[in-house]
């Protein structure tokens, strides 16, 4: 993917001005018939980025600017009223807090208990093994609602209703299918080889976990983390149900209720909200990109 | 040697939590649910046996035909729409950009890890027209038309919900199918090439026969994530107008938790799970047949 030709290098011999000047018209023409596939390209791009950036201009407006302005105008002060609005009125810092207690827990455990699942799976012989990855297989096409309402009333029966356990149990349990299988993948890709070397050195099944499969397979461990935790973080459906206290919700159910908060008009602080989620998304994005693209894919063709 | 691996007692031990968690959450949950198909009522108000009246109730029930009907069509549209404009994205990608706009690919595919709810949000101010005109409703004033209530009639909130997905998943699509598009021998079109294959045809003759695996995957994946479609839909439209765009997962629950039907609500459930197992199976079984006719 990332594999560039260098162009090959022009003859020394024909280096004539004439020949330069043919040469530059013929690849001006060229530029020129691609011209309508950049444009293309280019209206592709801004309908992509345009709705973000005018939620970033929207964010600084005051609700005057809003009312009469036109929505292409800038705003016209930075100021970050709308932000201190979202996150001492609107709760935006405790929605967050709440999704990052809820989302951080369930990702360390679900690594774990995965990776520690997925060795077991891969490297180890035993009876029945195929059938426990099949098992995990199958969990990734059953829906949700299939397990909401049993949940739900266990939950709710051992008070557990009232706490974060509800998300972190099911977001744990939601989570391993796609890990278990995604990691038994990257276990398997490690050279059987590698593994029976380290039986002659003397190396017992807990010393070539830690010392042989978790290190090589570490830069997939990451991978698969990371698509983890947009799948928890993005979640709305399990936070929806299990979630039934205001001050619990994590931050997608908190913005989609933050509309309610303000007035009809009152657009800045729920601009700011989704700002806030939009940006600290890219913030990611911007240095994981390559490793979240491979990583999401990854996740699909096998899954 | 075989026998460390065979080490019996520390294979339970590292699949004995994960088994655990995902047996205690996940599996017995499903079995549960099952059971509560066959009955009536809810945990507080307890429960009456009914056997398969949920099932025939559920054909009978105009609201769960509206979201299948929904759901079906939702996801048909939007597979066809996402995995086309993303193939068509990754031949752009392949033939025209080549290698040098890894940036695009990059910049196409960030909407897809946004949250949903951030997007739809978004996406409603986007399309606003009450109280005040949103950007699209603006320009189509200025343009001298009159405001259009996007997300208050049926017809057209069905056609924004899908456009909206459509923006999140069409970059994702496409790096998608450009990873199996790469894969394509550069010999292979060169010989096309020379055989006189150009353009449209050599597309239709070499590439998309030569893709058809990961195209395959592409479509069951979407269809399974399309019908279970359930965060867009909820943060757009709430269902509405109406019920005009609830979908199968949004009735199963209301009715669950707003009505608080246990019994119905599992078997809206069991009718999803059924669909997904059902459209999967039939698509690999066609598709599978087609290749080997082809």
């Amino acid at each position: 993917m990332t594999t560039t030709t260098t162009p090959s290098a022009p003859t020394a011999s024909s280096a004539s001005t004439a020949a330069q000047a043919r040469s530059r018209r013929a690849s001006r023409l060229k530029s020129l018939r691609r011209l309508p596939g950049h444009i293309g390209v280019g209206i592709l791009l801004l309908l992509v980025i345009y709705p973000m950036v005018w939620i970033l201009l929207g964010s600084f407006k005051s609700k005057d600017e809003f009312l009469s302005e036109p929505f292409w105008s800038l705003p016209s002060s930075w100021n970050l009223d709308n932000y201190v609005s979202a996150f001492v009125d609107g709760g935006l810092g405790t929605y967050i807090r709440n999704s990052v207690v809820a989302v951080f827990p369930s990702l360390l455990i679900i690594i774990v208990i995965g990776v520690a699942a997925a060795f077991a799976l891969e490297i180890l012989v035993w009876k029945g093994r195929g059938a426990v990855l099949l098992m995990f297989l199958a969990g990734i096409m059953v829906p949700a609602q299939m397990i909401l309402l049993p949940l739900f009333t266990v939950y709710f029966k051992t008070g557990l209703s009232n706490s974060m356990w509800p998300l972190v149990i099911t977001y744990v349990a939601i989570g391993l299918p796609l890990t278990v299988f995604m990691l038994a993948t990257y276990m398997r890709s490690i050279p059987r080889e590698v593994f029976e070397a380290a039986t002659i050195d003397g190396a017992n099944i807990f010393r070539m976990f830690w010392s042989i499969a978790v290190p090589l397979t570490r830069n997939a461990i990451f991978t698969v983390a990371l698509v983890q935790f947009f799948f928890l973080w993005n979640d709305l459906l399990i936070a929806l149900t299990f979630v039934t206290k205001a001050d619990l919700r994590t931050i997608q159910v908190g913005l989609l209720n933050f509309t309610g908060q303000y007035g009809a008009v009152d657009y800045g602080p729920l601009f700011a909200g989704i700002s806030v989620s939009v940006f600290g998304t890219f913030l990611l994005y911007l240095f994981l990109n390559k490793k979240i693209m491979a990583g999401l894919t990854a996740g699909s063709v096998k899954g | 040697m075989d026998s460390v691996f065979k080490d019996r007692r520390a294979a339970l031990l590292m699949i004995a939590p994960a088994l655990l968690v995902y047996t205690l959450v996940m599996i017995v949950p499903i079995f549960w649910s099952i059971g509560y198909t066959t009955l009536d009522g809810n945990a507080i108000t307890g429960f009456e046996f009914v056997g398969l009246d949920n099932y025939t109730h559920f054909f009978q029930d105009p609201a769960a035909i509206d979201a299948l009907w929904f759901t079906v069509r939702y996801a048909v549209l939007l597979t066809v729409l996402q995995v086309g404009c993303g193939y068509g994205l990754a031949l752009l990608y392949v033939f025209y950009l080549r290698h040098k706009a890894s940036w695009v690919r990059t910049v196409l595919f960030f909407p897809v890890v946004l949250p949903t709810v951030a997007v739809a949000l978004m996406f409603s101010k986007f399309f606003q027209a009450a109280p005040t005109d949103g950007p699209v409703n603006t320009i189509i004033t200025a343009l001298g038309g009159s405001s259009v209530d996007w997300l208050g009639a049926s017809s057209s909130a069905f056609w924004i919900i899908i456009l909206m997905d459509l923006w999140r998943s069409m970059g994702f699509y496409a790096v998608l199918l450009y990873a199996g598009l790469v894969d394509i021998p550069a010999e292979v079109l060169e010989s096309g090439r020379i055989d006189g294959a150009s353009g449209l045809t050599l597309v239709r003759r070499i590439v998309i026969p030569l893709s058809l695996p990961v195209l395959l995957s592409s479509v069951i994946f979407s269809i399974n994530g399309t019908l279970k479609v359930f965060d867009t839909i909820v943060a757009l439209t709430n269902g509405g107008p109406g019920s005009a765009t609830t979908p199968l997962t949004l009735y199963m629950f209301r009715t669950s938790f707003a009505y608080g039907e246990y019994g119905y609500g599992s078997t809206i459930a069991m009718m999803l799970t059924l669909l997904c197992l059902l459209v999967t199976v039939f698509i690999f079984r066609s598709m599978r047949r087609d290749v080997t006719k082809g």
